[in-house]
C-alpha cells in the first residue's frame, strides 16, 4: 500500500513536468479543442443543412448535427490520447532521451507510463468536457445519459492511450508514424462518423466493426442521443479490453526498452 | 538560369520524400470523396438541396483546389523554416550568386509542379467517380496552380518570420483548417451565419472554389474574372511579402 | 561497510560481453575511478550501479541493497551524471532542477531552495531562467552535475564528467567535484583522461575490454607499472619508418623502451642521464622531452596500447 502511494507520487511528478512545459505553450493546448468544433460546424451543421429532412439512421429521421457531434467528440478523444501517448512519448523516448534522465531517479518505467497516460487522459478529458458543453449549449444532447459521455470519452482515451503507447514501443522512426497517422485518418472518416456504416458494402462494415474508433463513436452516440441499450456495454467492453491489452504490452516493452 | 538551379534543388530533395506525400496529397482527397462525397452525399442527393447537381460533382472541384492550397501551404512552412533554422540551406545560398528571387522562384516553380501533378491525378479520380461534366474541367488545373501560389506567398513570409516550429501547428489549426472547412468546399457559403459570410469572401480559397466549380460545369458567371483577379492580387502581394520577409531573415 | 561491492559482475548485450566479471569495492568518502579506453565497459558498469541496466550475472550491492530488487530505494540516494547530457530542453535551467527534485518526492518549496543553492554552486545563477539549448557545453555539464546533487546524494556517479570540455571548463568542473569530495560525498567516475584520474581519484581501476587490468591509487599504479621518469623522443619524418632500428641502437639505456607509431618512450629512473646516453650513442632526435610518468604510461605498459587514440 505504502509503495503504491509512493509510485503514484512519482508518476504524478511526470504529470507535473508536462504541466510546467505546457504552461508555456497554452495555445498548443487550447488549439486542440477547436478542431472537432470546427468540423462540427462545417460538416455537422453546414452540410447538415443540405440533408435536413432526408437524413435517416435505421430508417428513422434524425438531425445530422446530432449524428455527427458525438463522433467528433470520440475522434477528438482518440487523437488527443494518441498525440500524447504515441507521438510525444516516442519523441521523448527515442530522440530527447528524456526518460533516461528520469530513470536515474527513483522513478521506474511503469511509473513513467502511468504518468504520461494520466496526462494524456487529463488533456483529452478536458477537451471532451469542453466539447460536451458546446454540444449541450447547441442543444445537441437529448438526454441526461449524455453526462456519461464524459467517462465514455475517457474510456476511449484510455483505450487509444494504451494502444498508442504499445505502438510507440514498436516503431523505429518518424516515417513509421506516417502509417499511424494514415490509419487514424481512415478511421476518422469511416467509423460511422459522417455517415452510418449501413451504407457501406458488407465487407467494409465488418472491417469497420473490428476497429476501435467505431466502438467509441457508437458508445458516445448512444449516450448523447439517449438511445441506451445493452449494445453500449459491448462497445465499452471492447474499449476496456483494448486498453488492458495495450497497457500490458506497453508496460512490458517500456521496461525492456528503457532498462537495457 | 539561377532560379532554374533552385528549382532543381527542390526537385532533388523531393525525390527522397515523395512517397510520404502520396498519402496526404492523393489518398486523403480520395478518402474524403468516399466518406463525405458518397456517404453524406447519398442523403444530400435524396433531398435535392443542390438542385440538379449531385453532391460528389459539387464537392470534387472544391476538394481539388482545397488540396492544392493545403499542399502549397504545407510545403512552404515547415520545409522553409527548416532551411533557415536547421539545414541553413538558404544561408549557404547567400554565399553564391543566387538571389532571393531565384530561391523564391525555384520554390514556387516546384510547388506549381507538385500542385499540377496532384490536381491532374485528382481529375482522373473524378472521372472514376463520374464527376466529369464538361471539357472545361481542364481549366481547374490552372485554378489549382493559382490558388496554391497565391497562398504559398504569405505562408513563406510567415515561415521566414517565426522563430519556433510550434507556430505552424497553430497556423494550421487556426487558419488553414478553418479556411478549408468554411470556404464553400463542402456547402455553399450562403448557408454560413450572416456575420461569417463576409469572412468567406475574403478567403482566397472561396474564390478558387467558385472558379473551379464554374470550370467543372463549364458554366461561367460574370464573377469569374473577378475571382481570378482576386487570386492574382494575392499572388503578387504574396510574392512581395515573401521576398521582403526572406531578405530580412537572411540579414539576421 | 563498503558502499558499492561488485563480485564477478557481468553485462552482456546479445553476443557481446561488455563487462566480463569485475570485482570492485568502493568505500565511503573516497573518490573512485574507472579509467579505460573507448568500449572498455565503463558506462555499462556505471549503468548497472545506477540501477538502469540489469546485470547479466554476478553480485552487486549498493548501499547494502540489491539493485534488482531495491532500485527505487538505491536511486533515491544516488546522483547520476550520464556520459551525454540529457537535460530537459523544454524546461528552463531552474526548472530542470525543480522538476527533477519532484521525482525524489522533494516538496516544491524545498526543491526551489535547493535548486537556487545548487545554481550558485555551479555558477549558473544568472542563467536560471534561460532555456537549456543555448548554454555552452561546460554550462550544460555543470547543470547536469547540479541536477545530480538535488537529492543530496550519498554517492555521485559521473560518467566522463569533462569529456569534450575546453581546459578552462574542465578545471571549473574539477574544482567543484573536489569540493564535493571534501564534504564527504563519495564520487565514482569514469574517464579516459589520466590527468583527470590523477587529479580526482583516490583509488582507481584500469579497465580494458570489459576486464579490470590493474587497481590501486594513482601513485601506486605508477610505481608498480612504470618508472619515475619518461623520455619522449620524436624524429624527423624520414626517420619515422626506422623507429624500430633506432630503438635497438638505444638498447640498455632505459629499463624499457616502447615504440609508438610517432615516437619512442624510454622508461628510466633518471631522465637526464638517459638523454645524455642517447646523444652519446650518436642518435639525434628532432625533439626530446623528459617528464614524470603518468597513468597513460601505466596503461601502455599493461595493454600495449595508448588510452586516447
Ligand atoms: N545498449 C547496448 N546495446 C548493445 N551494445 C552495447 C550497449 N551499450 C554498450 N554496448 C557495447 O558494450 C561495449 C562497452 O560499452 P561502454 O559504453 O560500456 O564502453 P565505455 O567504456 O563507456 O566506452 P566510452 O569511453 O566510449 O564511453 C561497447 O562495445 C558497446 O558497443
Ligand atoms: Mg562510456
Amino acid at each position: 500500500m505504502l509503495t503504491m502511494v509512493a509510485q503514484a507520487k512519482r508518476a504524478s511528478a511526470l504529470f507535473e513536468r508536462n504541466v510546467v512545459v505546457y504552461k508555456r505553450l497554452p495555445w498548443n493546448i487550447v488549439s486542440g479543442f477547436f478542431e472537432p468544433v470546427l468540423y462540427l460546424f462545417s460538416i455537422g451543421i453546414g452540410v447538415g443543412a443540405l440533408v435536413s429532412g432526408t437524413f435517416t439512421v435505421d430508417g428513422e429521421p434524425m438531425s445530422y448535427a446530432l449524428f455527427v457531434a458525438p463522433a467528433m467528440m470520440a475522434q477528438s478523444a482518440m487523437s488527443g490520447a494518441m498525440i500524447e501517448s504515441a507521438f510525444n512519448l516516442f519523441g521523448k523516448m527515442r530522440y530527447q532521451k528524456l526518460y533516461d534522465a528520469f530513470l536515474a531517479t527513483p522513478v521506474g518505467p511503469n511509473e513513467i507510463a502511468w504518468g504520461e497516460l494520466s496526462f494524456a487522459l487529463a488533456r483529452g478529458g478536458a477537451y471532451s468536457a469542453a466539447f460536451l458543453v458546446v454540444m449541450a449549449v447547441m442543444d445537441l444532447t437529448t438526454s441526461w445519459w449524455a453526462v456519461l459521455a464524459l467517462p465514455g470519452a475517457l474510456l476511449i482515451g484510455l483505450a487509444f492511450g494504451g494502444l498508442g503507447m504499445a505502438i510507440a514501443t514498436f516503431l523505429r522512426s518518424w516515417q513509421d508514424f506516417d502509417y499511424v497517422t494514415g490509419i487514424m485518418y481512415v478511421m476518422f472518416l469511416f467509423s460511422g462518423t459522417f455517415a452510418p456504416i449501413a451504407l457501406f458494402p458488407a465487407w467494409a462494415q465488418w472491417l469497420v466493426q473490428v476497429t476501435p474508433l467505431y466502438h467509441g463513436v457508437e458508445l458516445l452516440r448512444g449516450l448523447t442521443t439517449g438511445q441506451v441499450g445493452p449494445g453500449l456495454i459491448g462497445h465499452a467492453v471492447y474499449l476496456a479490453a483494448l486498453a488492458a491489452i495495450g497497457l500490458t504490452i506497453a508496460s512490458r516493452r517500456m521496461g525492456k526498452l528503457l532498462l537495457k | 538560369m539561377r532560379a532554374w538551379a533552385c528549382y532543381h534543388y527542390e526537385l532533388i530533395g523531393y525525390r527522397r520524400t515523395w512517397k510520404g506525400s502520396v498519402f496526404s496529397q492523393f489518398i486523403v482527397p480520395v478518402l474524403f470523396m468516399l466518406s463525405i462525397g458518397l456517404g453524406v452525399g447519398t442523403y444530400v442527393d435524396r433531398g435535392g438541396a443542390l438542385g440538379a447537381v449531385d453532391y460528389v460533382s459539387y464537392l470534387a472541384p472544391g476538394l481539388l483546389v482545397s488540396t492544392a492550397m493545403q499542399l502549397a501551404v504545407g510545403e512552404s512552412t515547415f520545409p522553409v523554416f527548416s532551411n533557415f533554422e536547421w539545414s541553413r540551406y538558404y544561408y549557404a545560398m547567400q554565399a553564391t550568386p543566387v538571389r532571393v528571387r531565384d530561391v523564391l522562384g525555384g520554390l514556387l516553380g516546384f510547388l506549381l509542379t507538385r500542385v499540377l501533378v496532384g490536381a491532374g491525378a485528382f481529375l482522373l479520380v473524378m472521372a472514376v467517380f463520374g464527376a466529369v461534366h464538361s471539357p472545361w474541367l481542364l481549366g481547374t488545373l490552372p485554378v489549382a496552380g493559382l490558388v496554391g501560389l497565391a497562398c504559398a506567398g504569405p505562408a513563406i513570409a510567415f515561415a521566414a518570420r517565426v522563430t519556433s516550429a510550434a507556430n505552424f501547428s497553430l497556423m494550421f489549426r487556426f487558419v488553414l483548417i478553418p479556411l478549408s472547412l468554411f470556404s464553400g468546399v463542402f456547402f455553399p457559403v450562403e448557408r454560413l451565419p450572416g456575420w461569417l459570410e463576409p469572412l468567406a469572401y475574403v478567403s482566397p480559397l472561396w474564390h478558387a472554389v467558385e472558379l473551379s466549380r464554374q470550370f467543372a460545369f463549364g458554366a461561367f458567371t460574370n464573377a469569374a474574372s473577378w475571382h481570378a483577379a482576386y487570386l492574382l492580387v494575392w499572388l503578387v502581394a504574396g510574392w512581395f511579402l515573401a521576398h521582403s520577409s526572406f531578405t530580412r531573415r537572411l540579414q539576421k | 561497510m563498503a558502499l558499492i561491492t561488485a563480485r564477478g559482475l557481468q553485462k552482456r548485450f546479445g553476443d557481446l560481453t561488455a563487462v566480463k566479471g569485475i570485482d570492485v569495492q568502493v568505500e565511503p568518502g573516497e573518490a573512485f575511478g574507472f579509467l579505460g579506453p573507448n568500449g572498455a565497459g565503463k558506462s555499462s558498469t556505471m549503468k548497472m550501479i545506477g540501477c538502469v541496466s540489469p546485470r547479466t550475472a554476478g553480485e552487486l550491492s549498493i548501499l547494502g541493497l540489491d539493485p534488482a530488487t531495491h532500485a527505487a530505494e538505491i536511486k533515491a540516494r544516488l546522483g547520476v551524471v550520464p556520459q551525454t547530457d540529457n537535460l530537459d530542453v523544454e524546461l528552463s535551467v531552474l526548472e530542470n532542477l525543480t522538476v527533477y527534485a519532484r521525482f525524489f518526492g522533494i516538496s516544491r518549496a524545498e526543491a526551489r531552495r535547493r535548486a537556487l543553492e545548487l545554481l550558485e554552486f555551479v555558477q549558473l545563477t544568472e542563467r536560471a531562467n534561460d532555456r537549456v539549448e543555448p548554454l555552452s557545453g561546460g554550462m550544460k555539464r555543470r547543470l547536469t552535475i547540479a541536477r545530480a546533487l538535488i537529492n543530496e546524494p550519498e554517492i555521485v556517479l559521473l560518467d566522463e564528467p569533462t569529456t569534450g570540455l575546453d581546459p578552462q571548463a574542465r578545471h571549473l568542473v574539477w574544482e567543484r567535484l573536489f569540493r564535493l569530495k571534501q564534504r564527504g560525498v563519495t564520487l565514482v567516475l569514469t574517464t579516459h583522461y589520466m590527468d583527470e584520474a590523477e587529479q580526482l581519484c583516490d583509488r582507481l581501476v584500469v579497465m580494458d575490454g570489459g576486464k579490470i587490468v590493474a587497481e590501486g591509487s594513482p601513485r601506486e599504479l605508477i610505481e608498480r607499472h612504470s618508472t619515475r621518469e619518461v623520455v619522449e623522443l620524436r624524429f624527423s619524418l624520414n626517420e619515422m619508418d626506422e623507429l624500430g632500428s633506432i630503438a635497438e641502437k638505444l638498447d640498455g639505456i632505459a629499463q624499457r623502451i616502447e615504440t609508438l607509431p610517432d615516437r619512442l618512450l624510454l622508461y628510466a629512473a633518471d631522465g637526464d642521464a638517459a638523454i645524455a646516453e642517447v646523444h652519446a650513442r650518436g642518435v639525434v632526435p628532432a625533439s626530446v622531452l623528459a617528464r614524470r610518468s603518468t597513468l597513460e604510461d601505466v596503461f601502455l605498459h599493461i595493454t600495449g596500447r595508448t588510452l586516447v587514440d
